[in-house]
């Protein structure tokens, strides 16, 4: 019997879009494996009805440990703790930042394998097999563990959420003990957001900048854009100009910002890192303007245009408010 | 306070990347180079150096390769390290992240630095995470994609863009921290550096040498076993403009974005 173990991410009384995705996998997978998936949330004060929440995505246990949120060691040691007391075969995480420094220091304890990005992955001969794109997503490793515990790292959006009609989970309270350097990382602030509150969500167009605008007033261009597309559309933006504070953090695109689908999706100065990629691979159609022709966005757009955006842009404006006007 | 920064060799990012079919690893033949987001590690270090907010005795670049990683160790060092380590075996090759976390942690234990830093990721694996394998493995805090750091001699205030918008997180010293690509714009180096790199201090060491179990590394030894690669999905190749004629370039643009009713 194999159980495995998954990493519930919660904030503000919320579960992470994520780790439902994890939970519902880690049911599938259990399954075939002839186990059962079990969820660990870890917080201050965790609703219990949270917790019991899990099971309607296929949990049959949800363990909840007190500690510190935000943090990753913290983790790594209740669920070494689970692990070490349950017998889990698997550890499973959902995509997001705090899922991959989770299950990398908890391969470290336990002398367990660890893959990150996967994207895939199947119950075969008893075990599973993970499969992770490399290479800018140009091939797919399949890889299996030799470890007692196999630890899994999903891809954001991998994994897909499914209510399993399995009402509330069980309950358990997990106790463990803070190691001497988890203690040493303490959260001040969490979750500030930076810049306007925009909503970039429910728009059909997105017109979304990168670092290729070259400055924050580039994004000028971009609202332009989207302005002549008028009706619902809004402008995105990348991680990295972001953290440059030339767009509010509320349009971020990508790993640590938001997974969206629109029916356009014009990427201005974007390269198309896998982490911008995964929250946006999604949409029906995508153009891309860039200046490097050997730009990874090329890689995945439906019309790309290799040329100066600030050149490009503004006469594209014209014409898309030229047309509008026809 | 010594500041270690991890660093790896990378295929340059102009020469096409391939796995070996025969054992999946990455072929790493062909033109190297310092891995890119490491660079802003290094910055990080000269930058708490220069900050004067606590006296930094030492920077030295590790790192953990084959022989020709020798020049990613000089490119640190033009960059502001004062020196280098670099821990090649045989014995560690093929080692998965874990194990080469591992590998990493013990060669830092022979250091004891106050303070680790690197890149947020290599531009070939893309794993993002041995920070915090080392982390681990060294028993202390650790954060990864920081890209706001306040030091003094006893901690740390890091900034970091996490699932739900920015936090901002107190670590005590020492630790281990990746740094985001957002933290600094990393300087070039001195035609006088790049001349002198190869004249400063340089330790190479074996597995034995940084008291490496050699029952934990190496391909064989990983517990993340590689059994096969395969192609993804097929997909339909996208049109692609190359802008001579803007007037023109616009025009098909428009069209094509007409012809799926997008306007």
């Amino acid at each position: 019997m194999a159980n495995i173990l998954v990493y519930a991410l919660h904030y503000d009384g919320a579960i992470n879009k994520n780790s439902l995705g994890a939970v519902s996998e880690g049911a599938k997978l259990a399954a075939e494996l002839g186990g059962e998936a079990h969820a660990i949330l870890l917080g201050e004060n965790v609703p219990e009805g949270l917790a019991a929440s899990l099971g309607n995505y296929g949990a049959k246990k949800v363990l909840v440990a007190e500690g510190p949120e935000g943090l990753a060691q913290p983790l790594v040691d209740a669920m070494a703790k689970a692990i070490t007391d349950g017998g889990y075969s698997y550890a499973l995480f959902g995509g997001g930042l705090l899922g991959f420094e989770i299950g990398a220091g908890l391969a470290a304890r336990l002398g367990a394998g660890v893959v990150m990005e996967v994207t895939n992955v199947r119950a075969e001969g008893g075990e599973l097999i993970a499969e992770r794109p490399i290479l800018g997503d140009s091939a797919i490793s399949e890889i299996k563990y030799r470890s007692d515990v196999g630890i899994i790292i999903g891809r954001l959006n991998a994994f897909e959420i499914k209510e399993t009609g399995g009402g509330d989970a069980v309950v358990e309270q997990l106790s463990f003990e803070l190691s001497p350097h988890a203690a040493q990382a303490t959260m001040i602030t969490r979750g500030e957001q930076r810049g306007a509150d925009v909503d970039i969500e429910g728009a059909d167009i997105l017109i979304a900048g990168g670092r290729g605008l070259g400055k924050a007033e580039g994004f000028q261009l971009a609202e332009d854009l989207a302005k002549a597309f008028g009706g619902n559309s809004a402008v995105a933006a990348t991680r990295a100009v972001v953290d440059a504070g030339w767009y509010p953090y509320a349009a971020q695109i990508g790993q640590t910002g938001k997974t969206v689908a629109p029916k356009l999706y014009l990427a201005a100065g974007i390269s198309g890192a896998i982490q911008h990629k995964v929250g946006m691979q999604g949409s029906e159609n995508i153009v891309a303007i860039n200046k490097d022709a050997n730009a990874p966005i090329f890689e995945f757009s439906d019309l790309g245009v290799v040329g100066d955006l600030n050149k490009i842009l503004p006469k594209l404006t014209e014409a898309v408010k030229a047309k509008k006007g026809s | 306070m010594k500041i270690c920064v991890l660093v790896k060799e990378v295929p340059d990012a102009a020469v096409e990347k391939r796995i070996d079919p025969s054992t999946g690893r990455m072929d790493r033949s062909g033109e190297k180079n310092l891995n890119p987001y490491d660079t802003h590690a290094i910055e990080a270090a000269m930058q708490i150096r220069e900050g004067g907010a606590v006296a930094v005795e030492e920077i030295v670049a590790v790192t953990m390769g084959p022989e020709s990683a020798v020049r990613a160790l000089h490119k640190a060092v033009s960059l502001g390290a004062d020196r280098s380590v670099h821990l090649t075996d045989p014995a560690v090759a093929g080692s998965d992240v874990a194990a080469t976390g591992y590998a990493l942690a013990k060669t830092l234990e022979r250091e004891k630095p106050e303070l680790v830093l690197l890149g947020q990721q290599s531009d070939d694996g893309e794993c993002y995470t041995i920070g915090a394998v080392v982390a681990e493995h060294l028993g202390m805090p650790s954060l990864t994609q920081v890209i706001k750091m306040d030091v003094d001699s006893e901690s740390l205030r890091c900034e970091r863009q996490a699932e739900y918008g920015y936090d901002t997180v107190q670590v005590k010293l020492p630790a281990v921290i990746s740094v985001g690509d957002a933290i600094n714009e990393p300087r070039y180096p001195s035609l006088k550096a790049i001349m002198g790199a190869k004249k400063k201090p340089l330790d190479t060491l074996s597995a034995a040498d940084a008291d490496i179990d050699a029952s934990k590394v190496g391909g064989d030894n990983s517990a993340a076993q590689w059994i096969a690669a395969k192609a993804p999905p097929a997909k339909a190749a996208g049109e692609i403009i190359e802008d001579e004629d803007t007037g023109e370039t616009v025009e098909r643009i428009v069209a094509w974005l007409d012809e799926r009713k997008l306007i």
